[in-house]
């Protein structure tokens, strides 16, 4: 039974869907990573990923254009962003709360707006593989690189892209100064609130992404809940990331091989129960933020509300 | 001073600053009354008060924190709006805080860099920045490494930072609030060189504090300010401490007790190579020997966060230890609980008096009881008396000279001096035979650290043996019988009052060992 695990094919099928699957957590996890490093923490991505997963997948259904579909995704996610900006930064509410808030909010209405619009589960016909001349073609390394969507490799350059903005720009060097000293910033006259707003705005539309992703690019449906707790592992994610972009991808990573590991598990009728395998993606969320927490020491003002004088 | 309009940065001199009739007001309290003041290019100009007096009030006015509600700025004559840090920094006026405004996970240069364009547009430019920092470093002896990381570097190095940040924006005038409450002696007299030089090429220069043999020592002119008025502005010729003192407290303050001496009897407290670990889990106190007699104080100096909180919470119980001895009165008591030790006539003020010290939401006759709430007069079997209390709460109020409404008042209304005071009584009115006093004076203005001091002497009288943890040596002078220096953990050495002088402390707060 476990020799069937042992094949190239399977072995080459495991890492290509790893990669494929990281995806979602990606982007949600980037965005989250730029708000969480400039003090706030977005509990809503969840809720934010149903919202931009359904708008992808409704404007697609209805226009025939899946590039339509995921700007409705990055809008809405953009709004849902702007209102966790609002609700944290101008009437300076306890973020966890407030996130769970949104959470339920995106839960809810993208169920409403499923039954009203739709009714019914159907599916679109999402983004295909790109095909890459010679390259696609190569065994094993095309399989496993070169024969994805466009919305995968766009969640890995989103990676480095954040990494040369927090590291190399001064937009990030303001982002991670508002995270750390508000204060500090405020004084030398950096607008603590325009820097959240940005990044709280940014991490909805990339979480509006995420659920594109989903909708549009991996899955193809929409279906109530579907994110079924994807939003919270991507929280989870920067925590283990130590909010630095390059390790969040390394937890993505992680995270998404062993949920393809299990897939085949199950695809391949190996003898363990379904449930341990479908189990194991959480518990190692578990596992990994046990270890990794004490590690890296969070952004001093992650949670904080600002206000000047105080 | 040079006749250049243009200071050695580059930026252009504030010759004339002024603050004309400013009154700012929170709700409930007129922190600036119609207050005017004035700094011109080349002068120090040192702004005293208690706390409260409105002194920060005023200078994050001038640094655009705050809107004032009447009043003008004027700089070389002109008038001038300032609604934030932005326009400040744009006029050419910079603040060094009391606590830093440093980012403490990015290094020096990023901290300079922060906030402003950069030359390479939307990229960082810090090897341009660094150069600059450098520059700035060898015009001023502000030695500082660009790449270190903020939190590498000490709290001295860490100021010289923000001078340079100041000065890297173009200060011309420079607003330093208590810059020299967080150093030790010999950096205090670096920082002077620091700001001299900066006096003589032309900035002009804002001094707060509250030291006044420091502010007679580098000032040209002081002013005072006392509950949000202006109570004058005299030159530094012919101003006495006494006669600043009056001005800040307006009243005579009446002067020091004087200490009898003790005979110095039997030994209540010792502490056997002691070691304890800081709540980080590194280490902070590392093999602490100390002794402490009845009728004795034992005063320890130190820059804060050398170990000084540790040493107070291992020897009242609110933290372990990880080897090592703590004897009172001929049993060991390592390990104990607070309780436990409360019940073997120890008391303990608290640095963090509004934290540990008492419950702000309690009202001041509860505070009053914290340590024998459940102990005759005051309970019985489980119940309270609150006859016995309330009578209890009066004489308190009334033999210590608290300031409140009432005893059903809640302690966080009161100010910093009279919730001292209620410590003191909790603490003291059980005529302890061992106290420690952690920080008992910081943050208090004169007249209650007078109060303070009278009642530590008096218990000494009484023959209590006390541990006076302090960073301000003039306390630790004035009290101690003895001295000893803590550095990173260790004693740098015991030594007699008589023996003490500031500069032999200050050493040996910088490390070095006698």
């Amino acid at each position: 039974m476990i020799e069937k695990f042992f094949t190239e094919a399977v072995l080459v099928g495991i890492i290509a869907s790893g990669i494929r699957l990281a995806t979602p957590y990606l982007y949600a996890s980037i965005g989250e990573t730029f708000g969480q490093r400039s003090g706030v923490l977005n509990l809503g991505v969840e809720g934010q990923m149903l919202l931009g997963a359904f708008a992808a997948f409704y404007v697609s259904l209805t226009t025939g254009n899946l590039w339509f579909g995921l700007l409705a995704a990055m809008l809405t996610g953009l709004i849902m962003g702007l209102g966790m900006a609002f609700v944290s930064i101008n009437l300076q509410a306890v973020q966890g709360i407030s996130g769970i808030g949104f959470y339920l909010f995106g839960l809810g209405l993208s169920d409403l707006l499923f039954q009203k619009l739709m009714g019914t589960v159907v599916t679109v016909s999402g983004f295909r593989p790109i095909y890459f001349p010679v390259l696609s073609d190569l065994p094993i390394v095309g399989q496993i690189f070169f024969n994805h969507n466009i919305l995968v490799y766009g969640a890995y350059a989103m990676v480095f892209v954040a990494w040369f903005v927090l590291n190399k720009t001064t937009l990030g060097l303001k982002i991670k100064a508002v995270g750390e000293s508000p204060e500090a910033a405020d004084s030398l006259g950096v607008s603590v609130s325009k820097i959240r707003y940005l990044t709280i705005s940014f991490g909805g539309m990339m979480s509006g992404i995420a659920g594109a992703s989903l909708s549009i690019a991996l899955l193809n449906v929409f279906q109530q809940n579907m994110t079924s707790g994807l939003g919270f592992i991507a929280v989870a994610l920067v925590y283990f990331g130590g909010w630095r972009p390059i390790a969040v991808m390394g937890g993505a990573l992680l995270f998404s091989m062993v949920n393809s590991l299990q897939l085949w598990v199950q695809v391949l009728n190996i003898p363990i129960p379904s449930d341990f395998a479908v189990m194991m993606p959480y518990v190692l969320t578990i596992i990994a933020l046990v270890v990794t927490v004490q590690r890296v020491r969070p952004p001093s003002a992650l949670t904080k509300p600002f206000e000047r004088g105080h | 001073m040079s006749d250049s309009q243009l200071l050695p940065t580059g930026q252009k001199k504030i010759n004339h600053l002024e603050m004309i009739e400013i009154s700012k007001f929170f709700p409930g309290v007129i922190a600036n009354n119609r207050v005017n003041f004035d700094v011109k290019a080349g002068e120090v100009h040192a702004l005293l008060g208690e706390n409260g007096a409105g002194k920060s009030t005023l200078m994050k006015v001038l640094y655009g924190l705050y809107p004032p509600e009447e009043g003008a700025i004027k700089l070389d004559g002109e008038q001038v709006v300032i609604g934030s840090p932005v326009d400040s920094i744009g006029l050419g006026i910079g603040m060094i805080h009391q606590h830093f405004m440093l980012v403490e996970s990015l290094t020096v240069a990023e901290n300079v860099a922060l906030g402003l364009a950069s030359t390479r547009g939307p990229l960082t430019d810090l090897d341009i920045v660094s150069q600059r920092i450098q520059e700035l470093s060898e015009i001023y002896g502000l030695q500082v490494d660009p790449k270190a990381l903020i939190w590498q570097l000490s709290v001295g190095q860490q100021q010289r930072v923000e001078i340079i940040k100041a000065l890297y924006r173009g200060a011309a005038l420079l607003i330093l609030d208590e810059p020299t409450a967080v150093l030790t002696p010999q950096e205090v007299d670096e920082f002077f060189l620091t700001m001299r030089k900066m006096m003589d090429d032309g900035h002009a220069l804002i001094f707060i504090s509250h030291k006044l043999h420091e502010v007679l020592d580098i000032s040209h002119r002081i002013s005072v300010l006392r509950d949000g008025h202006m109570i004058g502005t005299i030159p530094v010729e012919g101003a006495t401490k006494e006669k600043l003192a009056e001005m800040m407290v307006g009243r005579e303050i009446g002067l020091k007790k004087e200490r009898v001496s003790n005979e110095k009897s039997e030994k209540k407290l010792i502490l056997k190579n002691i070691s304890a670990q800081s709540d980080r889990g590194t280490p902070a106190l590392k093999g602490i020997d100390l002794e402490v007699y009845s009728g004795e104080i034992l005063g320890v100096a130190g820059v804060s966060g050398n170990g000084q909180k540790e040493l107070a919470e291992v020897i009242t119980g609110l933290r372990n230890v990880t080897s090592g001895q703590v004897v009172l009165e001929d049993e060991d008591v390592t390990g104990l609980s607070p309780k436990e030790l409360i019940n073997r006539s120890l008391s303990y003020i608290p640095e963090e008096r509004m934290r540990d010290g008492m419950i702000k939401e309690f009202t001041v006759a509860e505070n009053l009881i914290l340590r024998e709430y459940d102990q005759l007069p005051f309970a019985n079997n489980g119940f309270l008396n609150l006859k016995n209390i309330s009578t209890h709460s009066d004489e308190m109020i009334k033999s210590f000279n608290v300031k409140t409404p009432s005893q059903e008042t809640t302690v966080k209304s009161l100010s910093g001096g009279n919730i001292q005071k209620l410590v003191l009584a909790r603490e003291l009115f059980r005529k302890p035979r061992t106290l420690i006093a952690a920080q008992p004076t910081r943050g208090l203005d004169i007249g209650a650290m007078e109060y303070v001091h009278l009642r530590l002497l008096e218990q000494r009288e009484e023959g209590t043996a006390t541990i006076l943890i302090s960073e301000d040596l003039d306390e630790i002078l004035a009290l101690s019988d003895r001295i000893a220096v803590i550095f990173e953990g260790e004693i740098m050495g015991i030594i007699d009052r008589e023996e003490a002088t500031t500069e032999r402390l200050g050493l040996m707060m910088a490390g070095v060992v006698e």
